[in-house]
């Protein structure tokens, strides 16, 4: 054999030195990546951690005993309004509050009326309503304690209130269950009574009308620049435009509504349909990048195929890439709508952070959403939303996560393989 | 024998002057053929020379390229296919395809087959459209090895059985012209052989017109063969004349190996 240069020396020192080097290069990007990947774990396993146990205490209350005798009171409420609309009014007018209070003070002592919630009437009446009888005879209820009682109960008692929870507990008066009014109430300035479900129905709203508006024209925008649009200026300058918009920060998305929405079509403030067409903005330029993508991954010589037989261009588009882009294009909405699930920002500016005390009865009416729930909550100076405001973390991360994993779903659901 | 004249009495589609452009470049420079209505016709010649290019001006799925336009005349049954009256769509269920690498959708067998049929409201209801499913896979020589699994992924069948079914999915319409594009290149020699029987059962019910890169394939399968050479027709005569006897020194050259 000729050869114009010196056989190649592969067992020298010299490529022994490569080999091992290569070797050793291999090992350290090993490490690093088994590095990061410890790391982020780590994090999550903080951050949940921290979380669930600070806001499990936020689902749950404590209840003081109190025995009331309604008919050693001077309370008159005549059964037969029970029935009525007005009931609520009826019951509050005779006095159950001080009524209540009073029983509080015989049944725990001086100032016992601190010790239970303020709101804690509204518990025994809703019970009257449930069962008139109960106005003639002595009934024991469990109310729920006042904010500073609950917290002292959690955290260990300290000071002269200290004392008296103390006392309770070991006269067996104290007691603590699931906290039912927070997933059923809205805002509250009663920590006792603060609830998340006027949040939550809010965030639902504001996502269904944002998924609404986003979906169908993220879709068909994305399905017309790539099957149809001719590609020519106008299009490359549409196609920067949306991947600018994506990249837009959203608070500016909060200010056009605010002016497009709010000021110049005249519609219902800090409701769920503002704050849906706010995030729609939002989202829309994510869903159309995600399935431009997701369609331009379905191979070509299906669509091919589909013409080769006579096909028209609507037909090979929902007959054929649709369906095969449609994994792609579900995943790509539901991290676009995971992502503005959390978004506060452009909703501050649409009003959606005021202090909403009722659940929000439709897309029209003043709601919140559950990252503002959080942030007001946070804000509070009163102790026990230290509590609410984990918890209200929680539920918005199980929401979160249940949207993923939904994501995950489709995406195993309606792939094909080819 | 009509096939056996080198003119063709009753062309099934006929070629005028056809220049295909991509952009500035062009493709395709004035091709004249006439296809015969129960003949073979084969086109081959080098890498590039627009064989394919052409036959997809045939069915106007160049009309998919956006840079893409062709000029001259090809007319279906004396009919200009390029006339502003022509329903494309129409046009592609009378010249069906079949492509070069196997591109079955991925839905069932008997969804493959069906779907042409579907859409152009061949079949008014389910038991007509299982005899035309049948009677495309019989055609196509894969009923009996399908028979069974017809709600089976199409995917899922080997090279060779996915072609067939690309060919019944395009008889499954009854198509008049069927165009193939390569359609053994990706093939071991078994299947190959397979398709080329097929081929040989379907001359006379279709008008056929087939690409190949090769030439044993070529005079195999054929009755007129066209030889393409830089986007030019070089010859274009009865298979048995090109292969034994060409009468242009590019077309000898080419087939006797010494380019392409």
């Amino acid at each position: 054999m000729n050869r114009d240069t010196a056989p190649t020396d592969w067992k020298g020192t010299v490529m022994q030195k490569r080999i091992a080097g290569r070797y050793a290069a291999e090992r350290r990007f090993k490490l690093m990546g088994l590095g990061a990947v410890l790391l982020s774990g780590a994090f999550l396993a903080f951050l949940l951690f921290v979380m669930v146990g600070n806001g499990a205490r936020g689902f749950t209350y404590t209840h003081v005993t109190v025995p009331i005798d309604f008919k050693a009171m001077p309370l008159t409420i005549d059964p037969a309004r029970l029935g009525d609309a007005d009931a609520d009014q009826v019951i509050a007018n005779a006095g159950l509050a001080d009524i209540v209070a009073f029983a509080a003070d015989e049944a725990l002592g001086d100032g016992g009326a601190e010790l239970i919630s303020e709101n804690a009437w509204k518990e025994v009446r809703s019970e009257i309503k449930a069962d008139p009888e109960l106005l003639n005879g002595k009934t024991v209820f469990e109310l729920p304690a006042s904010s500073a009682v609950d917290i002292m109960a959690k955290d260990g008692a300290r000071g002269e209130l200290g004392a008296r929870v103390d006392a309770l507990e070991r006269d067996g008066k104290l007691g603590t269950g699931i906290h039912w009014p927070f997933f059923k109430n809205a805002d509250a300035t009663d920590p006792a009574v603060a609830g998340i479900w006027g949040a939550l129905k809010g965030s639902v709203l504001t996502i269904f009308i944002a998924f609404l508006i986003a979906f169908p024209t993220g879709v068909l925008a994305a399905l017309y620049l790539e099957e149809y649009a001719p590609k020519n200026r106008w299009t490359d300058l549409i196609e920067v435009s949306i991947n600018n918009l994506a990249a837009v920060p959203s608070i500016i998305f909060g200010l056009l509504a605010l002016a497009v929405f709010i000021n110049w079509f005249g519609l219902c403030q800090a409701s769920p349909l503002v704050g849906g067409l706010t995030l729609a903005l939002m989202t829309m330029p994510v869903i159309v990048i995600a399935s431009r993508n997701a369609i331009k991954s379905v191979p070509p010589s299906i669509r091919d195929a589909a013409l080769g037989v006579g096909a028209s261009p609507v037909q090979v588009v929902f007959h054929h890439v649709l369906p095969l882009a449609l994994p792609g294009i579900l995943t790509g909405t539901i991290i676009g709508m995971a992502r503005a699930l959390g978004e506060t920002a452009p909703l501050l500016l649409v009003g959606m952070r005021a202090f909403i005390g009722d659940v929000p009865g439709g897309i029209c009416s003043p709601s919140t959403v559950l990252p503002m729930q959080i942030f007001l909550w946070s804000d509070e100076v009163d102790r026990g939303f230290v509590e609410k405001t984990s918890a209200a973390i929680i539920v918005l991360l199980i929401v979160l996560l249940s949207m993923n994993a939904f994501a995950i779903y489709l995406r195993n659901k309606f792939e094909k393989r080819w | 024998m009509t096939q056996d004249d080198l003119t063709i009495a009753d062309p099934k589609m006929k070629a005028h002057g056809v220049n295909v452009f991509y952009g500035e470049k062009q493709a395709i420079n004035d091709v004249s053929i006439d296809v015969g209505t129960d003949l073979v016709t084969a086109f081959i010649g080098p890498s590039g020379c627009g064989k394919s290019t052409f036959l997809r001006s045939l069915n106007r799925m160049n009309d998919t390229v956006a840079s893409a336009r062709v000029t001259g005349q090809i007319e279906l049954d004396g009919e200009d296919i390029y006339a502003p009256s022509m329903d494309v769509v129409q046009l592609r269920a009378r010249v069906g395809m079949v492509f070069q690498k196997p591109n079955p959708f991925p839905k069932s067998i008997y969804d493959n087959v069906g779907y042409g049929p579907r859409i152009h409201g061949l079949a008014p209801n389910k038991a007509d459209l299982d005899v035309i499913v049948e009677r495309a896979l019989v055609r196509a020589g894969l009923w009996d090895e399908v028979k069974d699994r017809l709600l089976e992924s199409g995917t899922a069948l080997s090279g060779g059985q996915q072609q067939r079914l690309c060919i019944a999915r395009a008889i499954a319409v009854d198509p008049e012209v069927i165009l193939m594009d390569e359609p053994c290149s990706a093939l071991d020699p078994i299947a190959t052989a397979k398709i080329e029987e097929l081929i040989h059962e379907l001359r006379g019910k279709y008008a056929i017109v087939i690409v190949t890169h090769n030439m044993q394939q070529a005079a195999r399968v054929s009755q007129r063969t066209a030889f393409f050479h830089l986007g030019t027709l070089v010859e274009y005569g009865k298979t048995t004349d090109i292969f034994t006897n060409p009468k242009q020194e590019r077309t000898k050259d080419y087939i006797t190996g010494r380019y392409g």
